[in-house]
């Protein structure tokens, strides 16, 4: 796994997990880039592990400096949110776009919470070491970024679980 | 309603994540069972796994970038120079593979290096050489949604590709549609069709929309380590035509594609 070629290998994930985090092709080869380029300047240092969560630890840290040196519009207040669903039923299956958009208006904590583990199909664990927070903070983020998401693409209304904000709300 | 459920996010999440076991899995599934709203509200959690899983699926079929091949440096040394070296060489890794074929197989085409420069042949030929390379081979996924569905396959790729697409039965030449899948390109969206002999030999046709410009031509031909590659423009659509087989044999099915295409 120490070889170059393995890092190689990792490019297709990389790119697959930037594009869908920052919802923009030409952003997310950007950020591919810096992280190789820390990677391999890191190269010589690096211990035999687990290379994939090695290099999204690398990309996690990249992604936030990024974000702390733009504005701070990623993180939005809920009454931010548009009020109109973004797409009111499933019909053919989800449009990338709109689940780009949608993505997009999660903050970017969440986001990279809920692609680490829908898409990446990362561990709990590991999703908590990558972005450096205890593992029940990795929980919480993820339901809210699951009911957030959920309302964003299909109108509906989160239920109170333990983690939403307490609602009252009839179901019909 | 108004109490949550007795679960934890931990145990919620788990759920939908397929990774609750044994008590707690069984509790759950039971306690769902009795608040079907809950129940909907998860299995949508769920289907966002898929969903994502779906739409950012082409992205790990894409070509990767030649800059993101090639990162230059930042703390040189002879060992990383090494490295740098062999990645620059290019690495064979997964559809990246066919920018080899792409740029061979023009330099054993006829064309004058004006005529492929002046439009996006390269890009088609390779592209097309990299999807035949890529998914032809395949055994278990060859095709996104299967012949069985053809008029769904039909009506998807012609919507993601913003015109309506038309599929060429190849049957006279042995040759049965497969089914079809869409690709991510930096120029835009392209759709494969995969067919296929009773003996498994497989052909591919790839369609994408070009740029405004590109006039209709004649067949051209390219081949690379034993992929043929039959291409022309026709009225704003790039098609290539793809197999393992040689010239002789592939002419007579692009025919057939090009005259049941034409408007």
């Amino acid at each position: 796994m120490s070889s170059p070629q393995a890092l190689l290998a990792e490019i297709p994930r990389l790119r697959r997990y930037a594009r869908a985090l920052t919802g923009n092709p030409a952003r997310a080869d950007d950020l591919v880039q810096d992280t190789l380029e820390r990677a391999l300047g890191k190269w010589l240092l690096w211990r035999p592990g687990n290379l994939r969560a090695w290099l999204m630890t690398m990309m996690h840290n990249l992604f936030v400096n990024e974000l702390r040196n733009t504005s701070a519009i990623e993180y939005r207040d809920e009454g931010d949110l548009p009020d109109v669903p973004v797409r009111a039923r499933q019909t053919d299956g989800l449009e990338l776009r709109d689940l780009d958009r949608a993505l997009q208006a999660l903050p970017a904590e969440q986001r990279e919470v809920l692609l680490l583990v829908g898409l990446e199909e990362l561990s709990y664990e590991a999703v908590a070491r990558i972005s450096g927070v205890p593992v029940g903070t990795v929980m919480s983020r993820l339901s809210r970024a699951r009911a957030r998401l959920r309302g964003l693409l299909t109108g509906a209304a989160p239920h109170p679980t333990t983690s939403a904000k307490p609602r009252l709300r009839v179901i019909k | 309603m108004s109490a949550g459920p007795p679960f934890s996010d931990a145990e919620l999440n788990a759920w939908v994540d397929g990774r609750l076991d044994g008590e707690r899995r069984a509790a759950l599934d039971a306690w769902l069972a009795d608040h079907p709203s809950h129940g909907r509200e998860l299995e949508d959690w769920r289907r966002i796994n898929e969903s994502l899983r779906a739409a950012y699926e082409p992205t790990l079929n894409e070509a990767v970038p030649m800059r993101l091949r090639m990162a230059p440096p930042r703390l040189p040394s002879r060992q990383l120079a090494a490295m740098l070296g062999w990645l620059a060489l290019g690495g064979v890794i997964g559809a990246a593979g066919g920018y080899r074929y792409g740029a061979h197989a023009l330099q054993t085409s006829a064309l004058p290096p004006a005529a492929i420069a002046a439009t996006g042949q390269m890009d088609v030929v390779r592209r097309a050489a990299i999807a035949h390379a890529v998914y032809s081979p395949e055994q278990r996924h060859p095709v996104e949604v299967g012949a069985d569905q053809e008029a769904h396959l039909v009506a998807w790729l012609s919507k993601r590709l913003g015109t309506p697409l038309r599929v060429p039965q190849l049957g006279a030449h042995g040759y049965h549609l497969m089914g079809g899948r869409l690709l991510a390109a930096e120029a835009g969206p392209g759709a494969q069709f995969m067919y296929e002999t009773a003996k498994g030999e497989r052909l591919t046709l790839y369609v994408s929309a070009q740029q405004a410009g590109d006039t209709g031509t004649g067949f051209r031909f390219a081949e690379e380590a034993g992929i043929a590659v039959f291409y022309w423009f026709d009225h704003g659509f790039a098609y290539a035509l793809s197999g393992k087989s040689t010239r002789e044999s592939l002419l007579p099915v692009a025919e057939t594609v090009h005259r049941q295409l034409a408007p």
